[in-house]
């Protein structure tokens, strides 16, 4: 990633010629797709392994009945943390990353439509960033009242509460200039002969999800501000004591939730589907139904929100709409799988890291799908809302789904990036470890659930411990694994076998055809694409 | 930044302001539904369906009960519980008694026990319906009528009615009161 600075590579020292500055000031001033797309990259696996020791402090006070190792109040903030943390601060912004670095050499343009925005976008962050995580060490502590932010908590809570509203704003401001930014690029800066259809996938599902954030990142800041006001001044939109109504604010929540939920996975679509192609050595099945697929995912996500709020009070005839309308995404969603898996059909394949990432993704991006149809049928819903069998559904879809997308979506691109081929022995290791640990940790929280432990808890019934049990183990294992991408990742940036232009025999997109690592500035005359 | 881009940019800045905008708009727009469907209609009088069948052979406890929550406010049912039965047009009396210096306004939420009791419980005039303002050291009388639905099951002879009232904020709200207490 740190490829830029490679001393020897083409183009590099065109960058001094303007009067860059050097060091951390170059950092902070780059206006260069490829510079910002290594520090949301970086910045994001960052917050992942902030994230991650919240979540391993929470699978070890669970790792037995009883309270241990921290207190009640500060185990909310855990989960509360963990969650945003890594919904905001490591899966959206590594997406960003891969956009910044490949949409420009994807569509054959010289950079990202507003350079200088794109560097706002990106320096928005860490101080979101500091606000989240100082919250802890102000009085009252950080905001326990789930990452969902519902009132009345979020409007009694104590300033780390307010800290988080703030965080969530510049982190959203950020989100919407980046995907302005993304829309812009693509629909203004493609090479000649790059039509819309001819785009590769992972250009379109990012085209479609910045309209998703464009659309609902500013009702989630409404939201927030709303909660704003109603702590401090004195307004009652949430507030029952004064005429509001708190169950508003999850419909409004979940108007932004669910399309949010689509926002971190349909980037993830889009790698898997350049990843897939490549390795059967045939290409995409089915590439304008993806796009149709993906385009209805996108639609149906607006009107499937009260699937979070079935048990909150709604009339019957709203929950039959709800459930039928979630039951409905899997069908475009069905589409996706099956074009992926017809694609490998009698493909030549070779399993190389970014392809086992691609295959591990279909098994268990799937079984989140069939763990997410079974919470849409409101009779189950209502026994299993707000339980681990929640938990277990969404992590399937997030890390299994969103994550390992991104593992083998980075594997895919590194060589070209650093200019350098990983070492693919501990990238293979990397990712049966995942595997195996991310299985241990949350195969068996689907049987918690059934049995009824809710989420959000420190402490537990004695029936529930020995699935705890393995979970913690598996979590740590999981965690512990994440050590070795990031050190195959060091070692890659630190030399190795040097990548070919094409890095991998069948990849056939445009970045392909330039230099690995590509110079500093690529396609400042346009290719022409036939 | 060429012109095409800054036009789009600026279609995309008005979407997000639009879309911000919305998010406030959703507020109105859920309050209607539920008033259009009738899901939240707790404030809302009702009317009787069919001409009551008055079930005299069948008798319920009403058991009445009033909060406040915040307000320098004292209130209380002038009977804390009636017989009554289902069917029957009743009316009972509230009292509440401003005990402070200022002029302060609340409203009355209702809530039922067993929850059940919502579905078969019909009022047609409360002053739950309207928010109370109250003068210095006003005292006022407030009656409820309702009727208990015959439909209401055999099992169920004891019912709570319960109101809380809540501070609205008005201007003479003062400061530290509309905040709810910090933890
Ligand atoms: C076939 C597709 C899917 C269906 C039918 C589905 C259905 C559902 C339902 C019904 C719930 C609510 C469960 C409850 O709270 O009781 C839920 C929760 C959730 N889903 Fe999905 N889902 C699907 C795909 C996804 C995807 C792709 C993601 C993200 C990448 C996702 C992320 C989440 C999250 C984060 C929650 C929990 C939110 C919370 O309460 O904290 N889901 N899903
Ligand atoms: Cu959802």
């Amino acid at each position: 990633m740190a490829a830029v600075h490679h001393p020897d590579h083409g183009h590099g020292h065109e960058h001094e010629h303007h009067g860059a500055p050097s060091g951390i000031m170059r950092w902070m001033t780059t206006t260069n797709h490829k510079d910002i797309g290594t520090l949301y990259l970086w910045f994001s696996f960052m917050m992942f392994l902030t994230g991650g020791v919240m979540a391993l402090t929470i699978r070890a006070e669970l790792f037995q009945p009883g309270l241990q190792l921290v207190e009640p109040e500060f185990f909310n903030q855990l989960t509360t943390l963990h969650g945003l943390v890594m919904v905001f601060g490591a899966i959206m912004p590594a997406f960003v990353g891969f956009a910044n670095w490949q949409i420009p050499m994807m569509i054959g343009a010289p950079d990202m439509a507003f350079a200088r925005m794109n560097n706002w976008s990106f320096w928005l962050l860490p101080p979101a960033a500091l606000l989240l995580i100082g919250s802890f060490f102000v009085p009252g502590g950080a905001a326990a009242g789930g990452w969902t932010l519902y009132p009345p908590l979020s409007t009694q809570m104590g300033m780390g509460m307010d800290m988080t509203i703030f965080a969530v704003h510049i982190m959203g401001a950020s989100s919407i200039m980046g995907s302005i930014n993304i829309v812009t690029t693509v629909l203004n800066m493609r090479a000649p002969g790059m039509t819309m259809m001819k785009m590769p996938l992972f250009v379109w599902t990012w085209l479609i999800t910045a309209y998703l954030l464009i659309a609902v990142m500013p009702v989630l800041a409404g939201a927030v501000t709303m909660l704003l006001t109603d702590r401090h001044f004195g307004t009652n939109f949430f507030n029952a004591a004064g005429g509001g109504d708190p169950v508003m604010f999850q419909h409004i929540f979940w108007f932004f939730g669910h399309p949010e939920v689509y926002i971190m996975i349909l980037p993830a679509f889009g790698i898997v589907s350049q990843i897939i192609p490549v390795f059967a050595r045939k290409p995409l099945f089915g590439y304008s139904s993806m796009v149709y697929a993906t385009s209805s995912i996108a639609i149906l996500s607006f009107v499937v929100w009260a699937h979070h709020m079935f048990t909150v009070g709604m009339p019957v005839s709203a929950q039959l709409f709800f459930m039928y309308a979630t039951m409905l995404i899997a069908v475009p969603t069905g589409v996706k799988v099956f074009n992926w898996t017809a694609t490998m059909w009698q493909g030549s394949m070779t399993f190389e890291a970014p392809m086992l990432f691609a295959i591990g993704f279909i098994f268990l991006f799937t079984l989140g799908g069939f763990s997410g149809i079974v919470l849409a049928i409101v009779p189950v819903d209502i026994q299993l809302q707000e339980t681990y069998y929640v938990i277990a559904h969404f992590h399937y879809v997030l890390v299994s789904g969103s994550l390992f997308a991104l593992f083998g979506g980075t594997y895919y691109w590194l060589p070209k990036w650093t200019g350098h081929m990983y070492d693919e022995t501990l990238a293979k290791t990397h990712f049966w470890l995942s595997m195996i640990f991310f299985n241990v940790t949350f195969f068996v929280q689907h049987f918690l659930g059934l049995a009824g432990m809710p989420r959000r808890t420190p402490d537990y019934a004695l029936q529930f411990a020995d699935f705890n049990q393995i979970s913690s183990i598996g979590a740590f294992g999981f965690g512990l694994s994440q050590l070795l991408f990031l050190y195959v990742i060091l070692k890659c940036i630190r030399g190795g076998e040097k990548a070919t232009n094409q890095v991998w025999e069948g990849a056939d997109t445009l970045e392909f055809t330039l230099p690995s690592p590509p110079p500093y500035h690529s396609f400042e005359t346009p290719p022409i694409v036939k | 930044m060429t012109p095409p881009n800054l036009a789009m940019l600026k279609k995309l800045l008005i979407v997000t302001v639009t879309m911000f905008a919305f998010g406030f708009a959703l507020i109105p727009f859920y309050k209607k539904i539920c008033e259009v469907t009738g899901i939240n209609n707790l404030l809302q009088p009702d009317t009787l369906t069919k001409d009551a069948q008055i079930n005299t052979g069948r008798s319920v406890t009403v058991e009445l009960d009033a909060n406040v929550h915040k307000l320098p406010w004292k209130f209380r049912p002038l009977k804390s519980s009636v017989q009554i039965h289902p069917g029957e047009l009743v009316q009972v009396m509230y009292e509440i008694r401003n005990d402070s210096n200022y002029e302060t306004t609340g409203q009355a939420i209702p809530s039922y026990a067993p929850k059940l009791l919502s579905l078969h419980l019909k009022k047609l005039e409360c002053f739950c319906f309207s928010k109370q303002v109250l003068k210095p050291h006003e005292v006022r009388q407030m009656p409820v009528q309702f009727v208990i639905e015959s439909e209401l099951p055999t099992d169920i002879n004891t019912v709570t009615l319960s109101y809380t009232f809540f501070e609205i904020n008005s201007a003479s709200a003062s400061e530290g009161e509309n905040k709810l207490v910090k933890i």
